[in-house]
């Protein structure tokens, strides 16, 4: 198990986002959390990344207990792509600058050589370099977002809702970037996302989360075959099948 | 302008840092080019400029001769805009004053906003204790009335033009730092900057390269429109005989020693007045002007 945390919670102001999560993510596989809007699985991506410092419980990394401050070199092996790739990249600094911005914290080598394959890697050539930000399309940045979390050459991603910002036609291409990605360099995915069938074509393995807690964790397949167990996972699933008014009514009857 | 330079700035995929960087400030040039007014105001703020610069070449007598027949002559073909009470020309004396001007305006320039800016990006970034430490004493400096300090602080030092200008400075930067830390407090919460500390960049790095950045123009705006401000309060200093000492052709100290023939030389006294009032207009027009092409709200 590259990653694992046991009874995770987060707090915010009385509100407990995040309560009791526990689970682990073997090295090379690819982790879903699936839940609805404010149902906690971001606050838990956030918590693995660093991002909130006021998390419970205990996450390890690699064999190794993660404090609330990570050193460089937790951030050179973990990173994390953003949902929204309008405002993840800086309105101010071209692709080039987003890029070597990790090489220089990092103090990498060959930056010139690493920033070319990197646009390559994703699928922008050269002459997306010395674009800014309003100069490229939601999906060109979330490419550019992607190229920059792999530019340090992190063992693990933590995606999320890597796709949900871009139009339909653009989400297949970014998740396919992706898994091709995943596939090549070996990579761990903890990727989170409010739709189930995204999670069912990229992860192996997925939990569903509720309000916080982690209602049910299963993999792939028995999801397809429908043998999920928790009500919340069978009303979700049912949901991601299209819109009906009884089954928006049974959602607000189910605590 | 020839074509091909034109399509190089405007290309969508420039080929290089400095390329893509100079087609982003065409692109704001063209959009400050269509303002009239802004026009006008840069165009007075770069005369001044090149009358102080060239102001040995421009001005036709020395700012300090004196021609004790010539006193108090009105505007005439010999002197253009008159003389004052010891026959100097009063244009030549305008052209040198607007070295003094703009060295003061520079010099609280540069030392107000990369100070104001440090302290606001601070404290609105770090938050907790520093915000608290670094915004209390930004309101002392708030809480003294500009022309008071900077008069208790040239009456306790000496008069002169350097302690002016430290008085000014000292009263000019509470707002840059107030306004860099409202800006701070929105763009630290933006995903851009979660990215950066994602990728492990120390607090330090993130304030000086990412966050600082998105507040430098409306500081820019802000100190533009400042300026005129501050030509008025050095141009106050000097009037009250606090700033520039005579025989220094400081607009400020011109008027008041103008202020005695005010109704039978009113020339004296009105001739630097006028050239305040025009170069802190232009300095308000171009202000305005900057602030409509660099809002960050506008994108």
């Amino acid at each position: 198990m590259i990653l694992s945390a046991e009874n995770l919670g987060v707090e915010f102001t009385g509100l407990k986002a995040v309560d009791g999560a526990s689970f682990s993510v073997a090295r090379g596989e690819s982790y879903g959390l699936v839940g609805e809007s404010g149902s906690g699985k971001s606050t838990v991506l956030r918590a693995l990344a660093g991002l909130i410092g006021n998390w419970t419980g205990t996450i390890r990394f690699d064999g190794r207990e993660l404090a609330h401050d990570r050193d460089r070199g937790f951030y050179a092996r973990v990173q994390m792509v953003f949902q929204d790739p309008y405002g993840s990249l800086h309105p101010r600094q071209t692709v080039d600058r987003a890029l070597a911005e990790p090489l220089a914290i990092h103090n990498m080598d060959r930056r010139e050589a690493r920033i070319e394959k990197a646009l390559e890697e994703v699928g922008l050539g050269h002459g997306f370099r010395f674009r800014y930000p309003h100069q490229l399309s939601g999906g060109q940045r979330q490419r550019v977002a992607i190229a920059r979390a792999l530019i340090v050459e992190p063992e693990m991603l933590l995606l999320d809702e890597p796709t949900s910002a871009l139009d339909v036609s653009i989400q297949a291409e970014v998740l396919n970037l992706l898994d091709a990605l995943r596939r090549a360099h070996n990579l761990t995915f903890v990727m989170v996302s409010h739709n189930l069938a995204v999670v069912a074509h990229m992860c192996a393995r997925l939990a569903v989360m509720n309000r916080g807690k982690i209602v049910e964790e299963m993999d792939t397949d028995a999801l397809r075959r429908g043998e999920a167990k928790d009500p919340y996972t069978r009303r979700l699933m049912a949901a991601s099948r299209g819109y009906d008014r009884k089954l928006a009514e049974s959602f607000k009857t189910l605590d | 302008m020839s074509g091909s330079l034109r399509t190089w700035l405007l290309d969508e995929a420039p080929h290089s840092r400095g390329q893509a960087r100079a087609g982003a400030f065409y692109r704001q040039w063209l959009a400050f080019r269509q303002n009239g007014l802004a026009m006008l105001g840069l165009s007075i703020v770069l005369g001044l400029v090149l009358v102080a610069i060239f102001a040995p070449l421009l001005a036709p007598y020395g700012p300090s001769a004196q021609d004790l027949d010539f006193r108090l002559q009105p505007p005439s073909q010999r002197h253009w805009l008159g003389t004052d009470e010891l026959g100097r020309d009063i244009l030549s004396r305008i052209i040198y004053g607007a070295r003094i001007t703009l060295g003061i305006v520079l010099l609280v320039v540069a030392t107000v906003a990369p100070v104001g800016l440090a302290v606001g990006t601070l404290a609105g970034y770090f938050g907790g204790w520093v915000d608290a430490v670094l915004m209390r004493i930004t309101d002392v400096f708030l809480a003294f009335p500009r022309l008071i300090l900077a008069l208790a602080f040239v009456a306790a030092l000496k008069p002169g033009i350097e302690n002016a200008v430290l008085a000014i400075a000292l009263t000019t930067w509470p707002p840059y730092a107030r306004l860099a830390r409202a800006e701070t407090l929105v763009v630290r919460k933006a995903d851009y900057i979660a990215a950066v500390q994602a990728q492990g960049a120390s607090g330090l790095r993130i304030v000086l390269r990412h966050v600082a950045p998105m507040c430098v123009s409306s500081t820019i705006v802000r100190m533009t429109l400042d300026m005129a401000g501050i030509i008025l309060t050095a141009a106050g200093l000097g009037f009250l005989g606090l700033g520039a000492q005579p025989p220094s052709p400081e607009w400020g100290a011109m008027i008041s020693s103008g202020r005695r023939f005010l109704l039978d030389q009113w020339w004296v006294a009105a001739m630097p007045g006028i050239a305040i009032f025009v170069v802190s207009l232009g300095f308000n027009l171009l202000g305005d002007g900057l602030r409509d092409v660099l809002d960050p709200k506008r994108e």
